[in-house]
């Protein structure tokens, strides 16, 4: 039984060095002042219009995570809870406050002051609050685009108005700050690359459906998010997702289901222990679970049900992007909705809900999902605590308790299922 | 309200017996009384008019007013409600007002309301609201997205076609229609209610030994229930009847309250402060029905008025984002204004926005030379022998400095 994860791939190869390259750019922007850099919120991002001004995104929540993954978030979390952040604050914001007081970044370059903090609002308060940090201790412009939260199905169209409106009063101030003008066609090929990009994540996340899934829509596919974050709107990242669209679709063609190595399939809710990822990834690869969709994984955008940017209507397209393709700013009952599509047409075992003390967006009223999917739906559901950043939130052996028993329970529920069958035939 | 017992409170002896509490009494009753008698009464005296429960902090009262119905805030359960039902659905870490908000709901406390509306002041209590749609399917529930960008000049109109949509859904649910002329009615009562709000605590100001907070409070929370038309009755009364108040001046530092914009610090522990040696000058409880700085104009259209309002003549609230005039900036506005000795930051466990804020608050009280004080409270707690010793010995070291 495989109880270990192998990391190996040219696609992880590629990962790393374009991440790499993504710092060495920032590094560059911190060393000459060049390119002029903006700081946003990964979730409903507009990145396509940085290129118009040839800009590169900084991503704080990329770098707190960077810093949880490599154990490195324990010493800024303490600094700033000493400035007076909470225990119960998120911990993204302390650790990425802390780093850049103390002058830490994930990979020991340097990270420039940003030209702009752009506070793409998409349903994360903390992400307010964060922002005008951000531009209180760097002394930053800030610039709050308020996307309007997603109280229907769909977006009203004040809504798209809103968002477009503000989109342009981007620009003016980009324009003013970067002294650059805004280059409209390089925007509209941006968005070319975006759309070609969704469609090769999209075509990869529905791969999942193979079983044995050729990867896993939780773990794998946080590897797969930082390009798709920093890249979507440039060739490189078209580039990427052909290479890891075409090695996971031989890995289906290659594998024979033997039934082994995918005992389970699940969907996973909320994002990942980042500083203990190992110990908690073993704990089921050590039932052979695979997650087959996540919603974690929708953050920068959902697209597997269609939606693309499109380069027709640009300013509209980006504006959609940001209200209602990304899990963060869908209303709590879409994600519901997210999670049962992912059941049924990935066909999956059960549900693990994962709560994380630092995210109150994801994690606030978690119990009625499960009371949800358990008592309405009658889905096997699993809800488990930790945090996403602070070491000190993870309980290995609770944890680890509670996944064995979860998954024990499965089995037996598979078994006398088979039983039942094999009896009938 | 006349015919709620008046409640004995051991504390308000201690405090200043020459003081005539007319109001304050029945006012504590009010807002303590979970089966909401006021509102019930309200319904049975206008039979098939509506009410609508809004969560904190800000919701357009004009708006739910001029449809003929009667807006409701609600502040959580106290230390009155055993948490059966809530925990369950929002888990650890998680506020107490938005567990009893829920809780009331599932114990049945919300069925004098035909609607419940929310707003994005938080995550927890944004999807507390879908929570709710779920829960109760049948009832109106209904979330407004109050924008975070007012320096856009597309905030307004945003605002105007969120409001619009509202009007929309109270016209379904009360089967009238809202004109101009209802609505700018409306903005002249809330106008008038908040003017004396304002003035109350101006006046109160340079004397506040004449009305203690826990009354001042009462009296203000007591707006959350009742109809704006009685409420204002009560303020002039207040606003009357201060200089007639004698009130024995007592050995207090001048005290500003900021944090407890949403869920509400129990009385009690207001009280405790004041005996400790506080006179709280200014507080943000109970932001909602104070949320203008100035009067909404009634001269134009009215929704585009209190669109422009909100964005930009609200006072300040660490649910409202608006970097033209920073809230840190705000409060030491508000300290120097008020001459306050002290800033208490009386902040609810696990409300992350005023956690957050009060990091900015704190290195701007520092820079300032402003001594605060940070202290942390639950709704539902019922003890306070702790918070006492810290917010005597707060004071102790401020008067003999």
């Amino acid at each position: 039984m495989t109880t270990q994860t192998e990391y190996r791939s040219q696609l992880h190869h590629r990962q790393k060095e374009l991440m790499v390259k993504w710092y060495e750019r920032l590094n560059e922007a911190a060393e000459t002042g060049e390119p002029p850099t903006v700081s946003m919120m990964i979730s409903g991002n507009c990145v396509e219009l940085l290129e118009g001004f040839s800009a590169v995104p900084i991503y704080p929540e990329v770098n707190a995570l960077q810093l949880a993954i490599r154990h490195q978030s324990l010493e800024p979390i303490l600094l700033a809870e000493e400035l007076g952040y909470a225990a119960d604050n998120c911990a993204y914001v302390k650790a990425d406050i802390g780093a850049y007081l103390r002058g830490i970044t994930p990979t020991g370059g340097k990270l420039p002051k940003p030209t702009l903090v752009l506070c793409n609002f998409v349903g994360c308060n903390t992400y307010l609050k964060w922002f005008e940090h951000v531009a209180e201790f760097t002394g930053a412009p800030l610039y709050t685009l308020d996307v309007p939260f997603m109280r229907y199905d769909e977006p009203t169209h004040a809504d798209i108005e809103y968002v477009v409106k503000q989109l342009k009063e981007l620009i003016k101030r980009l324009e003013d700050l970067t002294g650059r003008k805004f280059d409209y066609d390089r925007f509209k090929e941006a968005v070319r690359c975006s759309s070609e990009v969704e469609n090769l994540w999209s075509r990869i996340k529905h791969l999942a459906k193979h079983s044995p899934s050729p990867f896993d829509a939780y773990f794998d596919a946080i590897t797969l998010m930082g390009p798709l974050y920093v890249y979507r709107a440039k060739p490189e990242g078209v580039e990427f997702f052909e290479i890891a669209l075409k090695e996971l679709q031989e890995k289906v063609l290659n594998e024979r289901d033997d039934g082994e190595r995918e005992q389970f399939r699940v969907v996973i809710e909320g994002p990942p222990p980042y500083p203990h990822f190992r110990t908690f990834r073993d704990m089921f690869a050590k039932w052979n679970a695979t997650a087959v969709a996540s919603t974690y994984s929708t953050v920068g955008g959902l697209w597997e049900f269609g939606a693309r940017h499109d380069p027709s209507t640009p300013f509209e397209s980006v504006a959609r992007h940001m209200l209602e393709h990304n899990v963060t700013n869908r209303n709590y009952l879409q994600r519901y909705d997210q999670i049962k599509k992912y059941v049924e047409d990935w066909n999956a075992d059960g549900v693990i809900i994962h709560f994380v003390k630092s995210c109150r967006l994801f994690s606030a009223g978690q119990g009625d999902m499960r009371d949800y999917f358990t008592k309405t739906l009658g889905i096997p559901t699993l809800y488990i605590e930790s945090d996403l950043e602070d070491p000190r939130y993870f309980s290995e052996a609770q944890l680890k308790n509670r996944i064995d028993a979860y998954f024990e329970a499965l089995e037996h529920q598979k078994l006398s299922h088979r039983g039942i069958e094999e009896r009938r035939n | 309200m006349e015919k709620l017992t008046e409640r004995q409170n051991s504390n308000e002896s201690s405090l200043s017996s020459s003081v005539p509490s007319v109001v304050s009494p029945s006012c504590e009753d009010v807002i303590q009384d979970l089966n909401f008698t006021t509102v019930r009464k309200w319904k049975d005296q206008h039979p098939g008019a509506k009410a609508i429960g809004y969560f904190p902090v800000y919701a357009p009262l004009e708006i739910i007013h001029a449809c003929g119905m009667l807006p409701v805030g609600l502040n959580g359960a106290g230390d009155q409600l055993d948490i059966q039902y809530a925990d369950a659905r929002f888990g650890s870490f998680i506020c107490s007002i938005v567990k009893t908000t829920l809780e009331m709901g599932m114990t049945k406390h919300l069925t004098p309301f035909d609607g419940l509306l929310f707003s994005t002041i938080c995550d927890s209590a944004r999807n507390l609201a879908f929570v709710f749609k779920r829960n109760f399917p049948e009832q109106y529930v209904d979330f407004l997205h109050l924008p975070h960008n007012p320096s856009s000049e597309a905030s307004v109109d945003f605002l105007m076609s969120e409001y619009a949509r509202l009007q929309e859904n109270l016209e379904q649910l009360g089967g009238t229609k809202l004109t101009d002329a209802a609505l700018n009615e409306s903005i002249e009562l809330y106008n008038e209610n908040r003017r004396l709000t304002r003035r109350l605590y101006d006046e109160r100001d340079g004397n506040p030994q004449l009305m203690r907070t826990s009354e001042l409070y009462a009296l203000i929370r007591a707006g959350n229930f009742l109809p704006v038309e009685e409420h204002t009755k009560l303020l002039k009364q207040a606003v009357d009847e201060l200089p007639t108040r004698a009130g024995k001046q007592r050995d207090s530092i001048r005290v500003v309250i900021e944090g407890s914009f949403c869920e509400q610090p129990p009385v009690d522990l207001i009280k405790i402060m004041e005996e400790a040696g506080c006179y709280i000058v200014d507080d943000d409880f109970v932001l909602g029905p104070r949320w203008f700085t100035k009067d909404v104009s009634v001269n134009g259209n009215p929704m585009r008025a209190l669109a422009d309002a909100y964005s930009n003549a609200s006072v300040y609230s660490s649910m409202r984002h608006d970097w033209r005039n920073p809230r840190h900036k705000q409060l030491i506005e508000k300290a120097r204004r008020r001459k306050a000795d002290a800033v208490i930051l009386l902040i609810a466990k696990f409300c992350e926005p005023a956690y957050f804020d009060y990091v900015l608050f704190k290195q701007e009280l520092e820079k300032e030379g402003i001594p605060h004080l940070l202290m942390e409270f639950e709704e539902k707690m019922f003890t306070f022998e702790r918070l006492r010793t810290e917010i005597e010995t707060f004071v102790e070291s401020l008067l003999f400095d």
